[in-house]
């Protein structure tokens, strides 16, 4: 079984970076936002938003087939971004559009702070060389800099598990979604990324390495949980 | 790894300068050595030499210690608390694990040392050099030479620069010289540069970004950064890093005068002292000796003197290797 835990609700977080100061100029989160955002995940707004679960399952776990992405455990302010940028048109998808046309401004912070408040993945952060021998892991952890590409967890943190609202988990998301995004971000249909950090780096991209390092992050969970699992048995010998 | 508590900065009081002045006189007079200081430029040109591939590490145990040299250099924070005492990695400013030209490689420095250094007028070894990493960038305890950290990085950075000519300028090596900029530079105007380009990793406050206990993007300033005594805290140092190698996948992305600016207005923010300053009379005596680069340290800025406190970090000690 995958280790797990509660990632800390992105209410919390929110609140206590207005707490210290930091500049931060997200929604300001309200308390009934999770029970909101979970009536609206489950019914709909009657408005013309459907039920998020519809397509992003029961637990926001989304679907591999579909390329609908997983939502549960993503930071608040990530998706919150998400849903204002499918509205002004930033991000681009015929399906996503329609309904964040359809959400309010109350609407959008209430999903965004019932998915951040589901259960997220718990990765290990220790550090672990990698296995030049694996092209993917070498991408992941170590980049492509003869062709200025960055290890992905130089800014989606060790193992891909995301940092703060910028940017969000990729350990455990669909490998189609993945791939979808890395080649919107090529071909400049997906826009909305911080000071092009991501577009910049999507644009070297190869095919290989986009189908390669969509398969790692997707698979990645599973295959840390069995290792960790082979680790306590050998352990235990 | 041991929690960090953040250490208010003390104001450099009667006291305390009392306290350092007795310090100076008890221990040796000589100034500790400027480590720190940069080579001369590197040749200008293409950087042609490519450093050998992990896959190519031989299964031995030289390639033992060039696989431990290599994941000291990535994950630093292993010595925290032993000759760490900052959220740093050397890979921070020397991206690509020391592979990346113009990042200050390290197959390009290997085969500058020893070098003689004017300015102390000592003939410096690269486990020396090495060592001055320690003390300021890490804000830390240099390992002794010999001791197994030390001996790993070597071998590391000796591995490297396999194939690469000893004694001879290379082209890629330390950050590209950036010509002074047009206006002199500004940390007014740098935080705006800061705001729109550098927050969203390295945050408002310049702290960073962690996850659990892993710092992904490193602190700027503040007692997680580097001290004021590091190569970095130099204004002209810290532009020419930002402007060939940030933000990271878009290098050379900002103006000369963009990157002079915002190293301005990072290099402008409270960080640990400078460890030198154990041996110095005064702050004044500290800024005349080592400080004569268009820094901030010792400057009046924002209502206070910048570097005018007891700060050195976690570790109290003076700055001399390990036995």
């Amino acid at each position: 079984m995958m280790r797990m835990a509660m990632r800390a609700p992105g209410l919390l977080v929110t609140l206590v970076a207005i707490g210290t100061g930091a500049a931060w100029v997200g929604p300001a989160w309200a308390a009934d936002d999770v029970p909101r955002g979970e009536t609206i995940a489950q019914q709909g707004n009657g408005q013309g938003a459907i039920a998020c679960m519809s397509c992003h399952g029961a637990e926001g776990m989304g679907n591999a087939a579909t390329g609908f992405p997983r939502l549960a455990g993503l930071p608040a302010g990530y998706l919150s971004k998400q849903l204002h940028d499918y509205r002004e048109g930033s991000r681009q998808s015929p399906v996503m559009q329609p309904f964040a046309k359809a959400l309010s401004e109350d609407d959008m912070r209430a999903v965004s702070a019932y998915y951040a408040s589901l259960e997220g993945l718990d990765l290990p952060t220790a550090y672990q060389a990698a296995d030049p021998a694996d092209e993917a892991e070498w991408l992941a952890k170590r980049g492509d800099w003869g062709n200025v590409i960055p290890a992905c967890n130089q800014c989606h943190g060790p193992n891909g598990q995301g940092v703060g609202e910028a940017f969000p988990p990729l350990a455990g998301q669909h490998a189609s979604y993945l791939k979808a995004q890395l080649n919107a971000w090529r071909n400049g249909s997906r826009a909305n990324d911080p000071n092009d950090l991501m577009k910049s780096v999507a644009e070297r991209l190869s095919d290989e390495q986009i189908g390669l390092i969509s398969d790692y992050y997707a698979t990645l969970p599973e295959r840390l949980s069995t290792a960790s699992i082979a680790d306590k048995k050998e352990g235990a010998q | 790894m041991t929690p960090w508590k953040p250490t208010l900065w003390v104001a450099g009081g009667t006291l305390s300068l009392l306290a350092l002045s007795l310090a100076a006189v008890t221990q040796a007079a000589e100034p500790e050595r400027d480590y720190q200081k940069p080579l001369p430029p590197a040749p200008p040109g293409e950087a042609t030499f490519q450093p050998p591939l992990e896959r190519d590490i031989p299964d031995n145990q030289y390639g033992d210690m060039v696989r431990l040299g290599r994941d000291i250099f990535i994950n630093t924070q292993q010595l925290r608390g032993r000759y760490v005492f900052n959220d740093q990695n050397c890979s921070n400013c020397h991206l690509d694990a020391g592979r990346l030209a113009d990042s200050a490689p390290m197959w390009a420095s290997f085969g500058m040392y020893p070098a003689y250094r004017g300015k102390n007028d000592r003939v410096n070894t690269m486990a020396e050099r090495i060592q001055g990493c320690f003390t300021y960038s890490m804000n830390g305890k240099p390992p002794a030479a010999g001791s197994e950290p030390l001996v790993a990085m070597q071998t590391y950075l000796h591995w490297m620069a396999t194939g690469a000519p000893i004694n001879q300028a290379m082209p890629g090596r330390g950050y590209p010289d950036l010509p002074e900029p047009e206006k002199a530079y500004d940390p007014a105007r740098g935080a705006e540069v800061y705001a729109q380009n550098c927050a969203v990793c390295h945050g408002a406050d310049g702290a960073g970004q962690q996850v659990g206990d892993r710092q992904v993007f490193p602190p700027l300033w503040g007692d997680g950064a580097y001290n004021w005594g590091a190569g970095m805290h130099r204004v002209s140092t810290a532009a020419a890093f930002i402007k060939a190698n940030m933000p990271l996948g878009q290098p050379n992305s900002l103006s000369n005068q963009q990157a002079w600016d915002v190293a301005a207005y990072i290099n402008s923010h409270e960080r640990p002292q400078d460890p030198r300053r154990r041996t110095m009379e005064s702050l004044e005596a500290t800024v005349e000796t080592f400080h004569q680069h268009g820094g901030y340290y010792g400057r009046p800025f924002n209502g206070q003197t910048l570097g005018d406190h007891a700060n050195y970090g976690q570790d109290e000690r003076p700055a001399t290797p390990d036995a």
